[in-house]
């Protein structure tokens, strides 16, 4: 299929939008994507013609529900290349994901074991280890970054050990972009006998991902990134990993028989889906992954790229403008500082001319503190934004320095 | 002059303004008239927490006034900063706990209100009152 960014855009009602008085230049993308009219009417149809409780009830509309439920999970299977539908566990989204598998591993690992996880980690991705650790006495190793922004994989291959038994990273950094070599650290991770979690909340949009070719034991992913709803997302895991740990969340849908003196869980993927899901979430999920092969992961990818370039070289025209992790293996995303300028500043004003960018830390401070600065402008790109809309934005960073500076 | 004489000659100040980049070069002009504020000020103690860009706010109370000192790493912070001081500087804690905060809406700066800006202005201005009413008790 040939890639018509104008006939894509007419699919994102949002687009239409005015912001004081300028039309939306959206390149937040790395927060949350847009959503287009399939993934917004899919919601809306499931509440008019067939709204009920999945797995349970025997009449028609449940049934309805059910089968397009499951069949939302058969997609992500699909998609993500998943060896068994089970294995797929829909959650609220990636945190919610790497809660169950660090409380799953609380009683797997001791205080003698260690856990490593990246420089280039959101706050978010910190704490439920940090929690793990305080409760199993673990130690907490952390994998340095370079003055690119990148992965020290030397640092790693010495801090990896026998005692390692779980490697968590994001494939790539929400501040930065840079992919992560994932494929390697894998491999060294499973040498040592380690189990590796992916956190794809920022790969999955940008190209496909092969979970059986990674061979990774743990993966999830948002869907609010991938042009579906918000609190909604995946957890892949092997299933002889998820057999393994234990659930996060008691409650009904989990258990295939309660006494009072004990519980016995169901099967997967049910043993970690307790209570009633995110139903129509979950279904909006699946029209949001068809919508996009629909229009192709390689033309997403190579439309995004082509994108980056082309901003890279117009903003590296600005005087003083710095980027950060400016690195070749990266996706379409840019974080920057105008020297002597507040990041707060510049994402001020270019609000005023309807561009909105994310300013700050990212929650990402270990990084920002690595590189000594209070926060960056991140640009992020994806296949709805335009070359015009780079022009608007160069040309709005220019007004922005001659006013601040 | 009263806190609601300077509020409203601000308000005056700018509904001359055409646009917003108007308003905000008033602001980064008024950000350059702040007082300094000594660097051993911007400590733990004095910092008002806001994601995006820090702020510090110190307050003596001297002959029944109180005067502030505080400023931002965001130039446009500061000129926000600026006109907090221009109405609350050197006022009485009753002056400062009376008085109304909606003159932010009418000079067109609603938007930096919004908790979700983090810019510390909501804050700035609740730590403001919060002084006020310290300071009254004494």
């Amino acid at each position: 299929m040939s890639f018509d960014v104008n006939k894509i855009r007419s699919d994102f009602p949002i687009l239409k939008k005015k912001i004081n008085g300028k039309q939306l230049i959206y390149f937040d993308n790395a927060a949350t994507s847009q959503t287009p009219s399939c993934v917004i009417d899919s919601i809306s149809d499931y509440y008019k013609n067939y709204n009920s409780n999945i797995h349970r009830g025997v009449h028609s509309l449940s049934e309805q529900a059910t089968e397009s439920y499951e069949d939302s999970r058969e997609k992500i299977r699909a998609h993500f290349n998943a060896k068994h539908k089970e294995e797929i566990i829909f959650t609220s989204g990636t945190t919610h994901s790497i809660n169950i598998v660090s409380n799953g591993f609380v009683k797997l690992i001791g205080k003698d074991d260690e856990i490593i996880v990246s420089g280039l980690e959101h706050h978010s991705n910190i704490v439920p280890w940090q929690m793990m650790c305080e409760k199993n006495n673990a130690k907490l190793n952390v994998i340095p970054i370079n003055d690119d922004g990148e992965l020290d994989l030397d640092e790693f291959k010495k801090i990896v050990s026998k005692k390692t038994k779980i490697v968590f990273l994001n494939h790539v950094s929400n501040a930065l972009g840079i992919i992560n070599p994932i494929e390697e650290i894998i491999k060294l991770s499973h040498k040592n006998g380690a189990y590796v979690l992916i956190d794809g909340a920022q790969s999955a949009a940008h190209f496909k991902i092969d979970l059986q070719h990674l061979d990774v034991d743990f993966f999830t992913a948002s869907a609010h990134k991938l042009c579906g709803p918000t609190g909604i997302g995946f957890l892949y895991g092997k299933k002889e990993l998820l057999n393994k740990i234990d659930p996060l969340m008691g409650g009904g849908e989990m258990i295939s028989d309660v006494t009072f003196e004990k519980t016995s869980y169901a099967d997967l993927p049910h043993k970690f889906e307790a209570g009633t899901p995110n139903i129509s979430g979950v279904i909006a999920f699946g029209v949001a992954i068809d919508y996009l092969n629909k229009i192709g992961f390689e033309n997403i990818e190579k439309y995004e790229l082509q994108l980056l370039d082309y901003a890279t070289t117009k903003l590296k025209k600005i005087d003083g403008l710095k980027i950060y992790g400016d690195v070749k293996n990266k996706t379409s995303v840019i974080s920057f500082n105008i020297i002597g300028i507040h990041s707060y500043d510049i994402g001020s004003i270019l609000d005023k001319y309807g561009v909105a960018v994310r300013t700050g830390q990212h929650c990402a401070q270990p990084i920002m503190d690595y590189f000594n600065i209070p926060g960056t402008v991140r640009v992020s790109f994806s296949f709805l934004n335009t070359f015009d809309e780079i022009d608007i934005l160069y040309e709005a960073l220019v007004k922005a320095k001659s006013m601040l500076s | 002059m009263t806190i609601e004489n300077l509020q409203q000659n601000l308000i005056q100040d700018f509904s001359f303004f055409e646009d917003w980049t108007q308003r905000y070069e008033y602001m980064i002009e008024l950000s350059k008239g702040l007082e300094k504020m000594d660097v051993q000020m911007k400590n733990d103690k004095n910092i008002i927490k806001g994601c995006q860009s820090k702020v510090w706010l110190h307050a003596e109370f001297n002959e029944g006034k109180i005067k502030f000192l505080a400023d931002s790493e965001a130039i446009i912070t500061r000129g926000i900063i600026a006109i907090l001081l221009i109405i609350f500087n050197n006022r009485t804690p009753k002056e400062i706990i009376e008085s109304d905060t909606n003159f932010i809406e009418k000079i067109g700066l609603k938007e930096h209100l919004s908790p979700n800006r983090a810019n510390g202005l909501y804050s700035m201005i609740k730590q403001i009152k919060f002084y006020a009413i310290a300071f009254s008790k004494k």
